[in-house]
């Protein structure tokens, strides 16, 4: 099935690698795909890794339950630094989170054929990834049990939520975006539990597919509902893409401290959660297809493509620092021209020159289509974005808030055992669930591959 | 291959829709009410004391003032509990022999307290001060209610925060002249609308929004 890759460097020929792999049939999609959750026993590969996320996701539990113990003294935030790493985890988690929409709302209503077979998978890991960011702000509490204040409702206070905090927006623009992408990616998955519903061996299995099918069967008039439900809710979801991370910048942006009072936050903090976000997928998709053998649905079309995405959205977000340079010096603001200077040479300059590595200067590598088109190298290279995204938001909480406007205020953050426990859990509790995500539901969306099939064969004839 | 469920399914289906909605709506009504009914305030909820002591005789029936006992009300925090020795002023004379005045007697010779059971209980993240409502024209009666009627003492209000707020977002409809702060049976006159600018003016009380900023109640 797997044909010989074509010549890839004539420019004509590249535009046609596809983004499915020739001779594929309706059955043989969806017996590939279904294959995975419903025949495949698991494999040692399996086992061993869920198991390292589940010691992990254990380590997170001890850790919050510590937290709701002793309260957040165990962390290594205190005035000035109130924020830390809990906050620099939200906004990393929330920022990986992003891709999934981008992927299956703005890129369905663009017509990108190259997101059917990322989709499913990217949304997946939008919602888990939308779990490890919701669970820091709660944690950060300190009273999590308290957090229904933050949501308006008749209370005997006689007062509301400060509607004028970017806290707040930040409390609805999160709960609307999980609850959006839940709904996308439930909707998405109705054709396919359908199928898991016909094609399961065991009678429980098809209760719960068919349960969760809600009594699908694929009529015209099903399809019919369903594609304007679908198209609804990416019509919904495409300003979220925006929304939410604007939303996020303007936890920063509103506030007065230098470094962070600026108008180019919303655009370039968008433009970074993309970047982490596509850089996330790969660091999925490339296991997740070797594993389990989709390198037929996954192809070098796909990998090519995100690994374009984050060169475009890589250089907004290098555009973004050389921003903050020239408007500290544009701006004549001392306070600011000074925070800029503690970038490279204050204490936390390390993490703001690896920043500068591996945000801007080892993703134009990209740049290059033998780079683009290696598996190992685009690997590496997601992984080296996703830390230094998650740099950048370290940079931008710590410095800041160590360095005030007057001196007896500053103050130094570092890290305890806790908060990188916190930090590690939340990866096994993302880890954890797609390690059950890939086994209990089709990684990958069968009903529109399908579709290619039918498209390609329509184009064959 | 047979139907995976029973007909009846789909109708589960939907009742099981509009219940999940019935029951989260009745669910918030009930933890929404139950948080405001006496059951959760304590309101009108009296108590167990040492001794049965009775405000309706005290104040009501025999005319004693409330600063005979709660002497603190006007220049301190808390209004005050009164020890044993001012309730031995009267009954070293009055009703000396009687049998449920017995503890009274025996707090006063072993000089130990009586153990009053607490009735207006507040958070302890609130910072309540009795001397300046009493001195900026709030009377007793408008927290506690018509003590002097009540033969054993309860909260007369909810002390909830929107209670607080209710009256520090428009203070003048309860203000007094000083005269009337200890008379339980103050009512606000027909002009209280006026009379409560002036006296608002008069007592020098703070803006609405200083008496409604976070930090004038928690610290």
């Amino acid at each position: 099935m797997s044909a010989a890759q074509p010549p890839v460097n004539h420019p004509e020929i590249r535009r046609l690698v596809p983004v499915l792999a020739p001779g594929h049939t309706y059955e043989s999609v969806t017996e590939k795909i279904s294959g995975v959750v419903l025949t495949r026993p698991l494999g040692l590969g399996w086992l061993a890794g869920f198991a390292l996320a589940f010691s992990l996701l254990m380590m997170l539990t001890v850790a919050v339950a510590w937290l709701i113990a002793k309260g957040v003294g165990i962390w290594g935030i205190n005035i000035p630094i109130g924020w830390g790493f809990a906050i620099v985890n939200f906004v990393w988690w929330i920022g990986i989170g992003h891709a999934g929409t981008l992927i299956s709302a703005i890129l369905f209503l663009l017509n990108q054929k190259w997101r059917t077979s990322i989709n499913r998978f990217a949304e997946a890991m939008t919602l888990f990834a939308v779990a490890c960011a919701g669970l820091f702000p709660l944690i950060h509490t300190g009273r999590p049990w308290m957090a229904y204040y933050m949501f308006p409702y008749p209370s005997t206070m006689g007062i509301w939520p400060q509607f004028r905090s970017p806290l707040i927006w930040d409390v609805f623009a999160v709960s609307t975006y999980g609850t959006v992408s839940l709904l996308f990616w439930f909707v998405g998955l109705i054709p396919d539990l359908a199928t898991l519903r016909d094609r399961a061996p065991h009678q429980w299995q098809r209760m719960i597919f068919g349960a969760l099918a809600m009594g699908w069967r694929g009529s015209a008039r099903h399809w019919h509902r369903y594609q304007s439900a679908y198209m609804l809710l990416a019509g919904l979801a495409t300003p979220l893409v925006l929304s939410v991370h604007t939303v996020v910048s303007f936890d920063f942006s509103v506030a007065i401290v230098p470094g962070w009072h600026t108008t180019i936050f919303p655009p370039y903090f968008v433009a970074g959660a993309i970047y982490s976000g596509f850089a996330m997928v790969l660091t999925i998709a490339i296991p997740l297809r070797a594993a389990y053998g989709l390198q037929d649905f996954i192809t070098m079309r796909h990998l090519e493509n995100m690994a374009k995405v984050m060169l475009a959205t890589g250089l907004i977000v290098a555009y973004g620092y050389f921003f903050e340079w020239f408007l500290a010096g544009y701006s004549g603001n001392k306070f600011d021209m000074f925070l800029v200077q503690q970038r490279f040479h204050g204490p936390y300059s390390p993490y703001y020159f690896a920043l500068i590595l591996c945000n801007i200067l080892t993703p134009q590598l990209l740049w290059i289509q033998k780079v683009r088109r290696n598996i190992p190298a685009l690997f590496v290279m997601s992984l080296i974005i996703n830390t230094g995204m998650w740099l950048e938001r370290f940079v931008i909480v710590v410095i800041s808030l160590t360095r005030d406007f007057m001196p007896s205020a500053w103050g130094r953050y570092s890290a305890t055992v806790w908060d990188y426990a916190t930090f590690v859990g939340t990866l096994g509790l993302f880890t954890t669930l797609l390690f059950l995500f890939a086994r209990a539901l089709p990684a990958i969306a069968m009903a529109e591959m399908r579709e290619l099939v039918a498209h390609q064969t329509e184009e064959h004839e | 291959m047979p139907q995976l469920f029973h007909r009846s399914a789909n109708s589960t289906a939907r009742i099981s829709i509009l219940a999940v909605v019935i029951l989260a709506t009745l669910g918030l009504t009930a933890v929404l009410g139950g948080v405001r009914s006496p059951n959760f305030t304590n309101q009108y909820l009296t108590r167990d004391q040492p001794i049965q002591f009775s405000h309706k005789h005290h104040a009501g029936d025999d005319g004693i003032d409330c600063r005979y006992c709660h002497a603190g009300v006007e220049t301190s925090a808390t209004a005050g509990i009164p020890p044993t020795k001012t309730c031995m002023n009267c009954h070293s004379v009055l009703f000396n022999n009687v049998g449920y005045l017995a503890p009274v007697r025996e707090s006063y010779s072993t000089n130990t307290s009586i153990q009053w059971v607490k009735v207006h209980r507040l958070a302890d993240y609130v910072y309540f001060n009795h001397s300046i409502h009493v001195n900026k024209g709030i009377g007793c009666s408008t927290c506690h209610g018509q003590v002097n009627q009540m033969p054993l003492m309860f909260q007369a209000s909810t002390l909830q925060m929107q209670w607080c707020l209710d009256c520090h977002r428009d203070p003048e409809k309860n203000l007094r002249e000083k005269k009337d702060i200890f008379n339980m049976d103050w009512k606000p006159a027909p002009d209280q609308a006026e009379k409560g600018k002036l006296l608002a003016a008069q007592y020098n009380v703070r803006s609405v929004r200083d008496l409604t900023s976070c930090s004038t109640c928690h610290r």
